[in-house]
C-alpha cells in the first residue's frame, strides 16, 4: 500500500522553491553578507584600530554584526508571498503548515546564517580575534544563527501584514535575541582564553532545539493572524 | 449542556463586556481604598519605624519600592501572556482587553524598577548600573513590553492587533525564567532573591513584615490601575452597543 500522504513532500518542496526563487535573485543573497563585512569594518575605524583592543571585542563585534544582518534579511522572508498571495495559498493548503514555515525558515538560514558563518573566520583576521578563537566563532554561530533565523521568524509573521514593518521587526526581535547573543559571545571569548566550551555551546543547543519545536507554532500562528486580519 | 456547576456564576459572566464593566466599578472603591491604606501604612512603617540594615543602613530601605516594583513588572508579564493566550484560544474579547491593559502599566512599572535599583546601586555597588544578569533581563523585559506596545499600536484592527500581541506576549515568556532564576544561574553582584514563598525569610520579622504588605499594596494599586484601563477600553471598543450610549447619555 503506498501512502498518500508524505511529510516530507511540502518540506523538500517549500526549501526547494525558496532556493530557487533566492537564486533567481542573487543581489539579495548577497546584501546581508556586504552589510556584515561592512559593520566588521566600521569597528576599527570608529573605535580604535589597536590590534589589542580590536582581538578582545571581536567576539562580540562579529556576533553583533552576525545578528544585524540576520535582521536586515528578516523583513523579505515572507513579504513577497505574502504580496503575490502565495502565503494565503500555503495557509489553505491541507500540508502542514509547520513543515512548510520550518522549510522557509531553512532556506532563509542557508542563505543567510550559513554563508555569514562560513565568512566569519574572515572577520576573525581582520579583527585580530586568536586563532584559538576560530573553531569557536564557526561553531557557536553555526549553532546559534538557526535560533536567530526562527526567532526572527516570528516577527516578520507578526509585521508581515503591515506596510512597515522593517523598524519594528528589529523592535519586537532584539530583545530575544539577547540569550543567543550572550552565549554566542561566551563561548568565542571562552575559546580565546582556553575554557571548556562544552557548557555555552550546550545552551546554544538547547536554545536551537527549543526553537525547532516552538517557533514553527508561533509562526504558523502569527502568518494567520496576518494573513486574517 | 455540559454540567458548570463547579465554575461560580461571576467567574464566566466576566466574559461579558458589560458585566465586567458592572463589577469593576463596584470593586474599585474597595480597591483603591485598600492600595491606599495599605500604601501609605506600608511606606511610613518601612521608611520610619523598620530598623536599618546592619551593613547597608538607611540605603537599603528602598528595597521597599524595589521589590514589590520589581515582582509586579514581572506578574504583570505573566497576566498579559495568560491573558492574551486566552484571548487567543476562546476569542474572548474582554481577556483581550486585560491583556492590552497590561502592556503599558507593566512598562512603568519596569522603569520603575529599574530607576529604583539604579538609586540602591549607586550607594551600594558604587555605580548606577552594573551589566548583570538580573538587571539586564529586566531591562530586556522592559524592551519586551515596548515592543508589545509598539505591534498593538501599529496594528489597525483591534481584533488583529490583540491576537498579534499576544502570540508575542507568550514567544517572550520564555524571559520570565530567566529574570527569576537569574540570580541563582549566574554568581553576579545582584543579591539573591529577597522573598520565597516556601521559606521563612533571613531577615527579621520588623523588616519584612512592612515589605510583604507593600507587596500587597502595589498589587493593590496594580488592579486599580488595571480596572481603570480596562474599563476605558470596554467603553471605547463597545461604543456602538446600546448600553455604553445609555450609559453616556445618562
Amino acid at each position: 500500500m503506498v501512502s498518500e500522504y508524505k511529510v516530507d513532500g511540502p518540506f523538500l518542496g517549500a526549501l526547494k522553491r525558496d532556493l530557487l526563487l533566492s537564486y533567481r535573485r542573487k543581489s539579495d543573497l548577497v546584501n546581508p553578507l556586504i552589510f556584515f563585512l561592512m559593520v566588521a569594518t566600521l569597528f576599527p575605524l570608529g573605535v580604535s584600530p589597536d590590534p589589542g583592543f580590536l582581538a578582545d571585542v571581536a567576539p562580540g563585534v562579529v556576533w553583533v554584526a552576525a545578528l544585524l544582518a540576520t535582521l536586515l534579511s528578516m523583513d523579505s522572508l515572507f513579504r513577497s508571498d505574502f504580496e503575490d498571495g502565495t502565503l494565503e495559498q500555503m495557509l489553505l493548503s491541507p500540508q502542514p503548515l509547520y513543515m512548510v514555515v520550518l522549510a522557509k525558515v531553512l532556506a532563509h538560514w542557508m542563505l543567510t546564517g550559513l554563508p555569514l558563518t562560513l565568512l566569519a573566520p574572515l572577520l576573525g583576521v581582520m579583527l585580530f580575534l586568536p586563532a584559538d578563537g576560530m573553531s569557536g566563532l564557526v561553531i557557536s554561530l553555526l549553532l546559534g544563527t538557526p535560533t536567530l533565523s526562527l526567532v526572527g521568524a516570528i516577527g516578520a509573521a507578526l509585521t508581515v501584514g503591515l506596510r512597515k514593518g522593517g523598524v519594528l521587526i528589529s523592535l519586537l526581535v532584539l530583545p530575544l535575541y539577547i540569550p543567543v547573543l550572550i552565549f554566542g559571545s561566551a563561548a568565542v571569548q571562552g575559546a580565546v582564553t582556553g575554557l571548556p566550551l562544552g557548557g555555552y555551546f550546550a545552551i546554544l543547543g538547547a536554545m536551537l532545539s527549543l526553537g525547532l519545536v516552538m517557533a514553527p507554532l508561533a509562526i504558523g500562528a502569527a502568518l494567520r493572524i496576518s494573513v486574517s486580519g | 449542556m455540559a454540567d458548570k456547576k463547579w465554575m461560580p456564576r461571576w467567574f464566566y459572566q466576566l466574559a461579558s463586556p458589560r458585566w465586567c464593566y458592572d463589577i469593576t466599578g463596584k470593586l474599585l472603591p474597595i480597591f483603591a481604598i485598600a492600595a491606599v491604606v495599605m500604601l501609605v501604612a506600608g511606606a511610613v512603617w518601612a521608611l520610619v519605624f523598620a530598623p536599618a540594615d546592619y551593613q547597608q543602613g538607611n540605603s537599603f530601605r528602598i528595597i521597599y519600592i524595589h521589590v514589590p516594583a520589581s515582582i509586579l513588572a514581572q506578574s504583570c508579564y505573566m497576566l498579559m501572556a495568560v491573558a492574551g493566550a486566552i484571548g487567543l484560544i476562546w476569542k474572548m474579547k474582554v481577556a483581550d482587553m486585560v491583556a492590552k491593559s497590561c502592556a503599558p502599566i507593566g512598562a512603568t512599572i519596569a522603569i520603575l524598577s529599574l530607576a529604583t535599583g539604579a538609586i540602591w546601586g549607586k550607594p551600594t555597588w558604587g555605580s548606577w548600573w552594573v551589566w548583570d544578569a538580573r538587571l539586564t533581563s529586566m531591562l530586556i523585559l522592559f524592551f519586551l513590553y515596548l515592543g508589545i506596545i509598539a505591534l498593538n499600536s501599529a496594528i489597525e484592527n483591534a481584533q488583529t492587533a490583540a491576537q498579534s500581541t499576544a502570540v508575542l506576549a507568550l514567544v517572550g515568556l520564555v524571559n520570565i525564567p530567566i529574570i527569576k532564576y537569574s540570580v541563582d544561574w549566574w554568581n553576579t553582584l545582584h543579591q539573591p532573591a529577597t522573598f520565597t514563598l516556601t521559606e521563612r525569610p533571613a531577615m527579621p520579622s520588623e523588616m519584612w513584615v512592612p515589605l510583604l504588605v507593600m507587596v500587597i499594596g502595589f498589587y493593590c494599586f496594580f488592579a486599580v490601575a488595571m480596572m481603570l484601563r480596562l474599563r476605558n477600553e470596554i467603553i471605547q471598543r463597545e461604543r456602538r452597543s446600546s448600553w455604553v450610549r445609555d450609559l453616556i447619555t445618562g
